[in-house]
């Protein structure tokens, strides 16, 4: 263990106290909110809007469903079904999924690590503001009728100019670039808060699996997102400037763009997916009463997972042209990433097994979890052969496959999650009862929903068809499927109504309500400004179960300035202080210049001259030198442990 | 467990393939898709071919293999919950540092169940592979060549001749002998496209810019519908095609007089209607052989009466759908290529006359 110390001893805690509170504060009232730099402030908002955009997502999947209920039904024509689907994939994946992971990880993973901010906490709060730019801008142009209407994977040529007329396809794009942007700047955070922020002692291999799934997913999102950009500011220069990157016609190739986009596209579901392992590793651990069984394995799984991710993205295109050896290659690649996801399932039920376990609500998400995901994996598995991917793939047993890994993945954990943080983040727990209304409505309507998508894909039914004929038989089984996707709405409504209620009326959480073990556990609910009073100082993989005494903690940061304290990578070694940026509007007008950028270039190629001058001051104006504060001299003092 | 199949149909597709979940009770549903082989003219699970009865030997053992998966991680997902179950709940000491030595011993837990998935995965893949290989291994001597072109949306099919006058052009409809290997070359010239007729093979993709081939065979005859499988735009929903498979002697004698001529019409009434045909648009985007309608950009019509259905297996080819999809196809299928043709009644009758004779 390593604490550091000034030399002279603080007399007046409490008055310290006060003053670290005032200066890790937002000023007060509206103007305060917009320039935060606060990552629970950002994190929160963060939250809410993926979940805004979550809610959006599944009414157009409810409307959707609706219209699919009967066989040739009218309640929906082609031109609104094919927006519908392209809006609710892309709300999902694009504005929801990662989003909603990413903030889960801007609120908590400094928390967890025992740090008072973020790192680049300006950065923090423009990749806030460009993914809300982002979003609001795809949701304008749906409300315009403008929606895109070429799939969430935007297949050229028939996103191509030829095919795709009008500004349709380029609202995807830009809100792909959006996004993306908004993504890899929280991904760069993630892993300098990761590396460099960690609470003095918390090796790496002390570090929660959560923050560990984090990092991972951050180097993921680095190494998958730039090919998506590439290729949707290729098919937006196809669109705008005449280009022929994709165009058989004049030596462009339309399985180009598919290699591409799923070279992102099939680390994205993994981007999405290990996070929630995370999630799942926390509550696991809190509600077993004991670490998570075979921590070195569960973090070389998630890196394996990481890893492979990146070589399954031909499974995506088993219908093309792909040369058979090298189809080979991806169904072994394919089958044997289930093996890192088996190690994760069999440490956690290993760790039920043998903790003691009390199934709260969000321990009941992670059981839910476990069938919905083993499913989805093993219909996955089915999927990675040549063979049998040539029946079922872009059929609805697809479709039915990946909302089992998705929702089951990656949205059930999720709301373990809400219900296992939600008293930190508000102070107040969610309601126990609606709790498990809700996860019983959500695993009935889902299992409702999606597991009669398997037969009838095998039945002939292909994706993305806004109708069918009486004729095909498949009429039982959508209805059955839309009864199903009732009751899922049901269940969301009353997670939000829990959510409204317990936030007024809710029983008063402490700090912590379930005796967790995690650093995130140590300070007040919520938060206070500043985090921790004092940085703590680590020793054990749950700190907060170790502690027999008067924990251990780290003095020393300024309580005049924003100071953090920088350790080393490793073993996370008290390195050095560093000054972090107060609040400021600069993120924001920075937001807003690219926001015009990004939008007019929908429009003109001229946008992308005009626009990058406002975006330039932007720029000055955030990294113009303030007149700094004086700074205190001071020297480090450091014990190790041997 | 109904695991029975039904014969397939034999005229048409009017008749709906439904045969999977009558009389069944809700709770039986879930059961019953996991061990039933659903018949219908358009199902994976009832293949008339061996590349598609290859494909469902491989389904059923996946199916059983992953239900053994998933009932034993259940099972022991609900053991391990109930098992040590705390009657103190949260306030239960948590055991921040269990015995090392105790799970030492716990990682065979872990390793045994792990060491099984690499095995069973290991198994799937040469099953899978195994399949690979045989799909890939139909023998294509003396196969039916036939060229397959997706369009937006509907197919045009060419049976391939290297005498130009035997080429035979239809649409949305492909004949196959029984018992002879087909081989597909397929292109697209819009987007992408994708064929599947799931009672024979599995799907292959039609990319512009890149021409696949695609071989399957039928081992009975039946009426067999697919549809295209990669979203393609407006109406990929409604691009459907039916696959014909009869005996060979039927086919030759279907491809025979698919490459005759048809005769000039003899009653005045079919005569108008050739003329209506031929003075309005309809000529500048379809072809019938024999006249000087030759367009390229729309089905092939010299033989329209003899196919089943129109508008790519959207609908039933009788007069009265063919009457309501030339006065104004947009209401049938929104978004299509063909534009409405307000035609007088008696230009309408005469033409509906004459496109009925086109057998």
């Amino acid at each position: 263990m390593s604490t550091a110390t000034t030399a002279p001893a603080v007399s007046d805690t409490s008055q310290e106290r006060r003053q670290l509170e005032r200066t890790w504060s937002d000023p007060p009232g509206f103007y305060g909110w917009l320039i935060s730099v606060d990552h629970k402030s950002i994190g929160k908002r963060y939250i809410i809007t993926a979940f805004a955009f979550f809610v959006l997502g599944g009414l157009l999947a409810v409307t959707m469903r609706l219209q699919l209920a009967r066989p040739e039904n009218h309640l929906v024509g082609p031109d609104l079904y094919n927006q519908l689907f392209t809006m609710h994939g892309s709300t999902m994946m694009f504005l929801f999924a990662v989003p909603v992971m990413e903030a889960m990880a801007i609120y908590l993973v400094p928390l967890m690590v025992g740090t008072r901010n973020i790192a680049f906490p300006r950065l923090n709060a423009f990749s806030y503001w460009v993914y809300l730019f982002g979003g609001l801008m795809l949701y304008t142009a749906f409300f315009l009728n403008s929606g895109p209407d070429v799939g969430w994977f935007s297949y050229v040529p028939l996103a191509g100019p030829e095919f795709t007329p009008g500004k349709r396809a380029d609202f995807w794009a830009q809100t792909v670039t959006f996004t993306e942007v908004a993504a890899l700047t929280v991904a760069v955070e993630i892993i300098a808060t990761v590396f460099k922020l960690r609470a003095p002692g918390m090796a790496l291999n002390r570090m929660p699996l959560f923050v560990w799934a984090m990092l991972v997913m951050a180097f993921m999102v680095i190494f998958a997102m730039p090919a998506v950009m590439l290729s949707s500011t290729m098919l937006i220069m196809d669109r705008l400037v005449g280009t022929h990157f994709f165009n058989p016609a004049e030596g462009g190739d339309a399985l180009f763009w598919q290699h591409l986009f799923w070279f992102f596209g099939h680390p994205e579901v993994y981007i999405i997916f290990i996070p929630a392992l995370g999630i799942i590793s926390s509550i696991v651990a809190a509600f077993a009463r004991r670490p998570v069984f075979g921590y070195l394995a569960m973090v070389l799984a998630l890196v394996a997972t990481g890893f492979t991710s990146f070589v399954l993205w031909v499974h995506h295109m088993f219908a093309t042209v792909v040369p058979g050896m090298g189809k080979g290659f991806f169904t072994a690649a394919s089958m044997m990433i289930a093996v890192p996801t088996g190690i994760q399932i069999f440490c956690w039920i290993t760790t039920l097994w043998t903790g003691r376990p009390v199934t709260k609500t969000p321990l009941l998400f992670v059981l839910g979890f476990f069938f919905i995901l083993v499913l989805g994996g093993l219909t996955g598995v089915m999927l990675a052969s040549v063979s049998l991917d040539s029946q079922v793939h872009d059929s609805f047993f697809v479709v039915a496959h990946f909302h089992y890994v998705l929702i089951g993945g990656a949205v059930f954990p999720l709301f373990g999650g809400f219900y296992y943080w939600f008293p930190k983040i508000t102070g107040r727990m969610l309601h126990e009862t609606a709790g498990k209304w809700n996860f019983w409505l959500f695993f009935i309507g889902f299992n409702l929903t999606f597991f009669p998508m398997h037969q009838l894909g095998l039945e002939g039914m292909p994706r993305r068809v806004y109708t069918y004929s009486e004729a095909t038989g498949w009429g039982d089984l959508n209805l059955m499927a839309t009864i199903g996707a009732g009751l899922i709405a049901l269940s969301v409504l009353v997670f939000i109504l829990n959510v409204l209620w317990s936030l007024r009326r809710g029983e008063i959480a402490g700090d912590n309500p379930w005796r967790a073990g995690t650093l995130e556990w140590a300070t007040s609910s919520p938060p206070r400004n500043d985090n921790f009073d004092f940085i703590p100082a680590v020793a054990a993989h749950e700190p907060l179960w170790e502690q027999k005494e008067e924990p251990a903690k780290t003095v020393g940061l300024s309580t005049e300035v924003r100071e953090v304290l920088i350790t080393t990578l490793l073993d996370a070694r008290p390195d050095h202080r560093l000054t972090f940026p107060d609040p400021s509007i600069w993120p924001l007008l920075s937001a807003i210049a690219v926001s015009i950028l990004f939008v007019g270039s929908i429009f003109t190629p001229w946008a992308v001259v005009w626009g990058s001058i406002p975006v330039t001051f932007a720029l000055i104006g955030w990294f113009w030198p303030k007149p700094g504060k004086p700074k205190r001299t001071c020297r480090w003092k450091s014990r190790h442990d041997p | 467990m109904s695991g029975f199949r039904q014969r397939p149909f034999e005229k048409g597709i009017a008749q709906p393939s439904r045969s999977c979940f009558e009389g069944r009770t809700a709770g039986g549903i879930a059961l019953s898709i996991a061990s039933s082989g659903c018949s219908g003219i358009q199902s994976a699970l009832d293949p008339a071919g061996p590349q598609a009865a290859h494909i469902e030997s491989l389904w059923w053992l996946m199916v059983w293999v992953s239900a053994a998966v998933l009932l034993l991680v259940t099972l022991a997902t609900l053991y391990a919950v109930s098992h040590g179950r705390q009657a103190r709940g949260l306030d239960a000491e948590p055991e921040a540092t269990p015995d090392p030595v105790a799970e030492r011993k716990r990682a065979l837990i872990v390793a045994i169940p792990v060491g099984m998935t690499i095995v069973t995965l290991f198994g799937l893949q040469v099953a899978s592979f195994t399949t690979d290989r045989t799909l890939a291994s139909l023998s294509t001597d003396n196969a039916v060549v036939i060229d397959v072109i997706g369009h937006q949306w509907w197919w045009e099919v060419q049976y391939v001749e290297t005498t130009p006058s035997l080429r035979v052009t239809t649409a949305n409809e492909i004949h196959i002998p029984v018992g002879q290997p087909v081989v597909l070359r397929l292109q697209s010239n819009d987007v992408i496209h994708s064929f599947w007729a799931p009672n024979l093979a599995g799907k292959k993709d039609l990319i512009p810019g890149h021409e696949t081939t695609f071989s399957f065979k039928a081992d009975r005859a039946g009426v067999f519908r697919g549809q295209c499988a990669e979203y393609c735009g407006y109406q990929h929903a409604n691009m459907g095609f039916l696959v014909i498979a009869e005996p060979p002697e039927q086919f030759y004698a279907w491809l025979k007089k698919q490459r005759a001529i048809p005769p000039p019409p003899d009653d005045p009434i079919r005569q108008h209607g050739q003329e209506v045909f031929l003075a309005s648009t309809c000529s500048l985007c379809h072809t019938i052989q024999g006249t000087p309608a030759a367009g390229k950009v729309a089905p092939d019509l010299t033989h329209i009466a003899g196919r089943q259905t129109i508008a790519a297996a959207t609908l039933p080819n009788t007069p009265g759908n063919r009457a309501g999809w030339i006065v104004d196809s947009q209401r049938i299928k929104p978004g299509n290529r063909m534009p409405p043709n307000p035609l007088t009644p008696q230009d309408l009758q005469a033409l509906l006359a004459y496109l009925g004779d086109l057998q």
